[in-house]
């Protein structure tokens, strides 16, 4: 196996470092790989992505037949991060999470860091995200985000950086468990020669943080889904049965007399935490959409009274907005008084008028976005757009920059992965999963997502994005 | 067990039970068409029809008779909802549905059946030949069966699999024994009685044992007695009964008071029923009484502890 595409010598490759010569943490992985037979590698893949497709590990795809569902393409070459940089990572994440949490808790009550000026009032109590009925509401350990995905990645220098934080319904967790599964099938030799972390204790620690959750003694968690038609149906179904927790869509529970309950054969069965998969807007028809056939009637209230835990807590949305995101280093020294130990991607405010002219200035080098935008939409990539597109966006700069945050243009760090010729290296990025209960804390890795295209730094799954295993090596092996 | 999980689960092996009765069912009817009396062979073929109470559906949507048509009709058609296509949609949409909560080896069967039935769609059914199609249900069936029994926890989420299977099976039984009275066709003592008999018990496995246990030539009395007061025959109305009154009493929590009772005042019918009881009601009469009750007990089931308020 010696057909090698070299990575661009300009960006920051995961295995191959300056002048070609290979990473220490990848030599192990390396060396075997080298006496790895090409077809032997290529009959490994074929089996992954039959084994995934016979246990059903896909995602649905809106308005397809249900019985086309897709699989998310899996790379069998890791991802691997040497243990001394995953403790940087880890502890950079913990206590971004935490300063997150103490944020989420002070804007629903004492409004302390708008009261200090760090953070102006409408940012927050405009933002669409903010929710009104949680002031006041106070939540057993303070914590609003039991469960948050950093999303993670490298620039060309090798830099880490953290591109956002999701504090709503992170999903992914279930393809790191898989992915690694996956490998120690096919490739049990490597798993013994090398020490890599486990990580499929993740349900086990997330059923501990749900239950930490309620101020309840053994309480009964349930997992909330919008139904199989969700393009995540496959993970909650996953996880509710790897917690031994029922998988409940909402018109299998209901409010009485101040509590929730869910309707089983053995009659009302109280319900103490929820483990929600479902947005804010869809959870209680008579308190937010009154059309949405998802939620619970009369949920909010319950939960308002202390009755039910939501992990995670309504309103958490407001943590995760690109207009946020900008203070969250601040937040980190205002909460912790710790200096940040994992950088954010710089980013320009267009609310600032000398900001503003920053970006308009340098609108072909910079991406702009939507605040409240995801997904890509409402996005410009400056290298990649054209002369008109570039005019056409700095009018609506212009004319709501409010509206608008800038950042340059990183190129992501690459991993090799396998193609049809051989090797070749693809941008990759990483969420790693935080959880919060007593303590905060995670499990080594995180999901490792891959463009597959040459070039593209496209790693979403709905895009043709992929996935690969995340090896934190315990001891380096050099 | 949440009341929605104990439905899909329940209506995982109902329906997949349907889709082995109704093959089986199509395939007597199927070889009895070929074979030419004197009689109208159109009868034969109308008799899953009867059976399943579809007569009418099947008039407005396709007019005339043909076995092509009824073949089409009960097989790969997807707007009947009482044909395997449907069938065995609806148990796959059940099983995604509580995948979390049945073992990897069911969930894998229910879907590669799903998956190989739209391939044999796409085939058409004389392509893949009727009776070779009618083999591939039956196993799949079978497999599903074995699949659930060889690996899935003795606890409520077994049970309530195999409540629906009984329910289905009781029901069932009980329509195809009365498919004479359904072709009206009173007995005459010919030989396209004995086809008939022989028929209905081929259909339901139960060939063998007939010869087993009875040294007298096949006659109406003794294939009801066998197929509705025999404990050994397991498609029996008494092996029917027998296993929905074990499970009820099993489930946990109190829900379910008449279900519970319902059912043992049907075992109790049949365990101190008798032949000659059975002779003197009439047989269709008889039947008519079993499905009304079955029927009655599925919808207590429902109420108690599928959809509960």
């Amino acid at each position: 196996m010696r057909s090698l595409a070299l990575p661009s010598a300009s960006g920051f490759d995961e295995m191959i470092g300056p002048e070609q010569a290979v990473r220490p943490h990848y030599q192990g992985y390396h060396d075997w790989l080298l006496h790895q037979d090409r077809q032997q590698l290529q009959r490994k893949q074929k089996e992954a992505e039959l084994q995934f497709h016979r246990v059903g590990i896909t995602f649905n795809v809106y308005g397809e037949d249900s019985g086309t569902e897709r699989l998310i393409p899996f790379d069998t070459l890791p991802r691997v991060i040497p243990g001394d940089e995953w403790r940087l990572l880890e502890k950079g994440a913990i206590q971004r999470v935490k300063a997150l949490n103490l944020f989420l808790h002070d804007i629903y009550h004492d409004h302390t860091i708008i009261r200090d000026g760090r953070i102006p009032a409408d940012q927050i109590f405009g933002n669409a995200q903010y929710q009104p009925c949680m002031q006041d509401v106070t939540l057993p350990n303070q914590v609003y985000s039991q469960i948050s995905g950093v999303d993670l990645i490298r620039d060309g220098e090798g830099t880490w950086y953290v591109l956002e934080d999701n504090l709503r319904t992170p999903s992914g967790v279930s393809y790191m468990i898989e992915n690694r599964r996956m490998m120690m099938r096919l490739f049990p030799e490597l798993f013994a020669s090398q020490t890599v972390a486990p990580v499929e204790h993740y349900p086990s620690l997330l059923l501990g943080t749900l239950q930490q959750s309620s101020p309840v003694s053994a309480p009964t968690v349930v997992l909330l889904t919008p139904g199989q038609v969700n393009s995540a149906y496959f993970e909650h179904a996953f996880l509710a049965q790897q917690m031994g927790i029922e998988l409940v869509e909402g018109a299998d529970l209901f409010v009485k007399n101040g509590f929730v309950y869910m309707r089983t054969t053995a009659g009302p069965q109280k319900v103490d935490v929820i483990y929600r998969r479902i947005d804010d807007d869809y959870l209680d028809p008579l308190a937010f959409r009154p059309d949405s056939m998802l939620g619970v009637p009369g949920l909010l209230s319950v939960y308002r009274e202390g009755n039910v835990i939501l992990a995670n807590a309504l309103g958490t949305g407001v943590g995760d907005d690109k207009s946020i995101y900008p203070y969250v280093p601040d937040m980190i020294r205002y909460y912790l008084d710790e200096e940040p130990i994992l950088a954010n991607v710089p980013t320009w405010q267009c609310r600032r008028p000398n900001e503003l002219n920053h970006v308009l200035a340098n609108l072909p080098d910079l991406v702009v976005k939507e605040v409240h935008g995801a997904g890509g939409y409402g996005m410009l990539v400056g290298p990649a757009a054209c002369k008109s597109q570039i005019e056409h966006f700095r009018q609506r700069l212009k004319a709501n920059p409010d509206n608008y945050i800038a950042q340059p243009t990183l190129s992501l760090s690459t991993c090799p992965i396998f193609v049809n010729e051989g090797i070749a290296p693809r941008h990759i990025d990483l969420r790693p999963f935080v959880l919060t209960g007593h303590d905060t804390r995670l499990v080594p890795g995180g999901l490792t997502r891959v463009a597959m295209t040459e070039g593209s730094l496209v790693v979403n799954s709905s895009q043709g994005g992929g996935t690969k295993d995340t090896w934190v090596l315990e001891e380096s092996l050099c | 067990m949440l009341s929605r999980t104990a439905a899909d689960l329940y209506w995982l092996s109902r329906y997949f039970e349907r889709a082995e009765n109704t093959v089986r069912m199509l395939d007597v009817a199927w070889n009895l068409s070929l074979i030419r009396f004197a009689v109208n062979p159109l009868d034969e073929i109308t008799a899953p029809l009867m059976i399943s109470g579809s007569w009418e559906q099947y008039q407005q949507r396709y007019g005339n008779i043909s076995v092509q048509n009824v073949m089409y009709f009960f097989t790969l058609d997807e707007d009947n909802p009482g044909s395997i296509f449907h069938c065995l949609r609806q148990a796959r949409t059940c099983a995604h549905a509580v995948r979390g909560k049945i073992t990897s080896e069911m969930w894998e069967s229910v879907n590669s059946t799903w998956l190989e039935l739209k391939e044999i769609r796409q085939l058409g059914l004389s392509q893949y030949g009727e009776t070779a199609f009618f083999d591939w249900v039956k196993n799949r069936s079978h497999l599903f069966r074995g699949a659930t029994y060889g690996t899935i926890m003795r606890s409520d989420t077994f049970r309530f699999l195999r409540l629906g299977t009984f329910i289905e099976r009781a029901d069932n039984t009980a329509r195809i024994l009365d498919v004479k009275h359904q072709i009206g066709n009173p007995d005459t003592g010919t030989a396209v009685d004995f086809y008939r008999w022989h028929a209905v018990l081929r259909s339901v496995g139960a060939y063998e044992a007939y010869r087993e246990m009875y040294s007298e030539a096949i006659n109406a009395d003794r294939v009801a007695e066998l197929l509705i007061l025999r404990p050994e025959i397991p498609r029996s109305l008494m092996s029917c009964m027998r296993v929905l009154c074990e499970l009820l009493p099993a489930i946990k929590g109190d829900a379910g008071l008449t279900s519970k009772r319902l059912a043992a005042v049907q075992m109790a019918r049949l365990q101190y029923g008798s032949t000659q009881h059975i002779i003197e009601l009439g047989l269709h009469e008889y039947l008519t009484d079993f499905l009304r009750r079955i029927n009655e007990l599925a919808d207590t089931i429902r109420l108690e502890y599928l959809e509960v308020a």
